[in-house]
C-alpha cells in the first residue's frame, strides 16, 4: 500500500494543535505499512518453519531410493510396504497403542475424580495439592524420569527382599510414569471447564429431588464431556509419542514406537524411518481430528460456539490462565 | 481425588525424596546404591572442571527462551489483533505440530540440515565441503527453538485477546505512536503471558535430552545427556541423583530469580504459570 501525498499535517484549526504524530504524516503511513508487511511475513516465515519437518518426513517417506534418504528417487510405496510387514515394528505399534491407551483411561478417570473432589476439599489440603499439580507438570521430563526408575528399582528391590517376588520394569511402570504427568493435565483441563460451569442446572436438579449420582451423570458429566475427551485424548497422544520417561522405565520386550524410531535414527535415518513417522503422524492426527469432532457435536447440542468449542481452543485458554 | 493424591505421593513425592537420599549415598561394588552420608557426589558435580553441562544447558536454555520470546511475540500479536475470523484456525494450526510427535519433529532436521540439505548447500556457497551444521550449539539451539515455539506463543497470545482493545485505541487518541502504543501499552498488560511463555520454556529447556542427542550427535554435551549416561549407561546412580538435585536447584533458583526481577516495582505479584 502506496502512501498517498497527502501535504504535511495542518495544524487543527479549532485548537491549533498538530493531529497526532505517526498517523496523517506520509512518513509514518509507509512506515505503518511496512510493520504490517513484516507483521505477516514474520508470521508466514514461522507457520512454514513449523510444518515443513513434518513435510519433509512425509514426503520422503515416499522415496524409492535404496541408498540415500534425502535424494529424490521416484514416488514409491515400498517402505510401507516393508515397515508395516515388520514383525518388529508391529510388536512397538502395539505396545505403543497398549500403553496409551491404559495412560489415557487411568489419567482420564483419575483426573476427572480429582478436579470433581477438589471442588469441596478444605484449604489444607487444596493447597499442597495444587503444589505437587504444578510440580508434576512444570519439572523436566527427564527429572521424572530418572526419579521413578530410582523408585521403581528401590521399591522392587525391597519387595523382593520381604516377598521374595522379582518384579521387572515393563507396561505398569511406562503407564505409572506417563499417569503422574496426564492425570494432572486431565485435571487442569476439567477444572477449567468446571469453573466456567453453570450451576443452577446442579443446583435445579437437587431442588427436583435428583440423586447427587443421576445429577452428575445428567447434568455435571455432559458439560464437562468436552474437557473429558480432551484430556483423553491429549494424555494419549501424550503417552503415545513420549520417548523420556519410556526409555528409562521400560523393560525388555515393551519397546514402543518412539524408542523403535529413536534406535533406527542412531543407525542413520532411512526411507524406512520415515515411513514409520509418517504412521504415528498419521495416528495422532486422526485422534485429533476425531477429538475435535466429538467435541464440535458435542458444542452444537449444547449451544456452545467459537473457540471455546475447541480441544485447541482449551489448550491455549489453560496455557494463559 | 484420593487416586491422584496417591500418585503424586507414589510417583512424585517418594521418587524426589529417594532421588535425594541417594545423592549422599555410595555407589556398591556391583553397581547399585548403598547408604551413606557423603557430599562426594556434590563435590564432583560441582567440581569445576566437570561443570560444563550444566553451563551449556543454561546457556542453551537462556537463549533459546529468548529467541522463543522474539519468534513468538509478532506472531501472537498478530493472531491476536489480525486474526479476524481466522483466529481459530490460525491457532489450531499452531497446535496441530505441537501435537505431533518431538521425537519425529526433531530427527526431521537431519534430513533438512544433513550433507544432502542446507549443510550440503551453504558449505558450497562458502566453498568448504567439510561444513557442517548438524552436531553443533546452533543445530542444538534451532532444535529447541522449533521445539517449544508453540508453548511460548499460547500464553502470549491467550493475554493479547484478553486484552481490552479501547486501551490501545485510548493511547493512540492520545498521541501515542504504534510503537508507544505497543511499548507502554501492550507489553506491560501481556507481561503475565510473556511471563509464564519464559518459564514453560525454560524449564524443559534445562532438562533437554532429545535434541542434543539427535541433532547434537551428542556432541553439544548437556546436562540432560549426561543424567542419561549416570542412570542408563554407566549406572552410577548416586553420582546421577546429585546432579539431578543440582539440576533442580538451579532451576527453582532462576525461576524464583527471574520473578523478582520481572516482578520488581510492581504492586501486584503475579505468579501464574498453569
Amino acid at each position: 500500500m502506496s502512501a498517498p501525498a497527502t501535504p504535511i499535517a495542518a495544524p487543527d484549526i479549532r485548537t491549533g494543535v498538530d493531529v497526532a504524530p505517526g498517523r496523517a504524516r506520509p512518513r509514518g503511513r509507509a512506515w505503518d505499512s511496512l510493520v504490517e508487511g513484516w507483521l505477516r511475513g514474520h508470521t508466514f516465515l514461522i507457520y512454514l518453519f513449523l510444518y515443513i519437518p513434518i513435510v519433509v518426513v512425509v514426503v520422503f517417506s515416499f522415496n524409492g531410493t535404496s541408498r540415500r534418504v534425502a535424494q529424490w528417487e521416484g514416488f514409491s510405496l515400498r517402505w510401507y510396504d516393508s515397515v508395516l510387514h515388520d514383525t518388529v515394528v508391529q510388536g512397538a505399534l502395539y505396545n505403543s497403542f497398549r500403553v496409551a491407551f491404559a495412560t489415557a483411561i487411568l489419567s482420564t478417570v483419575f483426573g476427572t475424580m480429582a478436579a470433581l473432589g477438589l471442588q469441596r476439599a478444605p484449604r489444607w489440603f487444596r493447597a499442597p495439592f495444587e503444589a505437587l499439580t504444578f510440580v508434576s507438570i512444570i519439572v523436566p521430563e527427564i527429572v521424572i524420569a530418572l526419579s521413578t526408575l530410582v523408585f521403581y528399582s528401590t521399591s522392587f528391590d525391597v519387595v523382593h527382599s520381604i516377598l521374595g517376588i522379582r518384579w521387572r520394569l515393563g507396561y505398569e511402570t511406562i503407564v505409572g510414569a506417563h499417569a503422574l504427568f496426564n492425570i494432572s493435565l486431565v485435571m487442569l483441563l476439567v477444572r477449567a471447564r468446571l469453573s466456567g460451569m453453570d450451576r443452577t442446572h446442579v443446583e435445579a436438579s437437587f431442588d427436583l429431588y435428583g440423586t447427587p449420582w443421576r445429577t452428575f451423570w445428567q447434568i455435571t458429566f455432559p458439560q464437562l464431556l468436552p474437557a473429558i475427551v480432551a484430556g483423553f485424548l491429549l494424555s494419549f497422544t501424550f503417552s503415545f509419542d513420549d520417548y523420556v520417561i519410556t526409555y528409562f522405565v521400560s523393560g525388555a520386550g515393551t519397546t514402543t514406537l518412539p524408542l523403535y524410531v529413536f534406535s533406527t535414527i542412531r543407525k542413520g535415518v532411512t526411507p524406512a524411518t520415515n515411513a514409520v513417522a509418517a504412521v504415528m503422524l498419521l495416528i495422532t492426527l486422526s485422534i485429533l481430528v476425531v477429538g475435535q469432532f466429538l467435541v464440535w457435536r458435542n458444542a452444537r447440542r449444547s449451544g456452545q460456539r467459537g473457540a471455546q468449542a475447541s480441544v485447541a481452543g482449551m489448550i491455549t485458554e489453560q496455557s494463559g490462565g | 481425588m484420593l487416586p491422584a493424591s496417591a500418585w503424586y505421593l507414589i510417583l512424585l513425592v517418594a521418587p524426589l525424596l529417594i532421588v535425594v537420599v541417594m545423592s549422599f549415598g555410595t555407589k556398591s561394588r556391583f553397581g547399585g546404591y548403598e547408604p551413606a552420608f557423603i557430599l562426594d557426589n556434590y563435590a564432583d558435580a560441582l567440581d569445576p572442571n566437570r561443570v560444563s553441562p550444566f553451563i551449556t544447558s543454561l546457556a542453551l536454555a537462556v537463549s533459546g527462551t529468548l529467541l522463543c520470546l522474539l519468534a513468538a511475540l509478532p506472531i501472537a500479536y498478530f493472531i491476536a489483533t489480525r486474526g479476524g475470523s481466522r483466529k481459530s484456525l490460525l491457532i489450531v494450526l499452531l497446535i496441530v505440530p505441537f501435537w505431533t510427535s518431538f521425537l519425529i519433529r526433531t530427527y526431521a532436521w537431519l534430513t533438512i540440515l544433513g550433507p544432502d540439505g542446507l549443510g550440503g548447500i551453504i558449505g558450497g556457497i562458502i566453498g568448504e565441503p567439510s561444513f557442517r551444521i548438524l552436531g553443533t550449539p546452533a543445530a542444538v539451539l534451532l532444535g529447541v527453538v522449533y521445539g517449544y515455539l508453540p508453548l511460548m506463543v499460547f500464553p502470549i497470545y491467550v493475554t493479547m485477546e484478553r486484552m481490552d482493545r479501547t486501551l490501545i485505541e485510548a493511547s493512540k487518541d492520545l498521541g501515542a505512536n504504534r510503537w508507544a502504543t505497543f511499548r507502554q501499552v501492550t507489553l506491560p498488560i501481556t507481561s503475565t503471558g510473556l511471563i509464564t511463555g519464559s518459564i514453560l520454556v525454560f524449564i524443559p529447556l534445562m532438562g533437554e535430552y532429545v535434541v542434543p542427542a539427535i541433532l547434537g550427535y551428542g556432541r553439544v554435551f548437556l546436562i540432560g545427556n549426561q543424567l542419561v549416561l549416570q542412570f542408563l549407561e554407566s549406572r552410577n546412580w548416586p553420582e546421577g541423583a546429585a546432579r539431578a538435585v543440582v539440576l533442580i536447584v538451579i532451576m527453582l533458583v532462576s525461576v524464583v530469580f527471574y520473578l523478582w526481577f520481572v516482578n520488581r516495582g510492581r504492586r501486584t505479584r503475579e505468579v501464574s504459570v498453569l
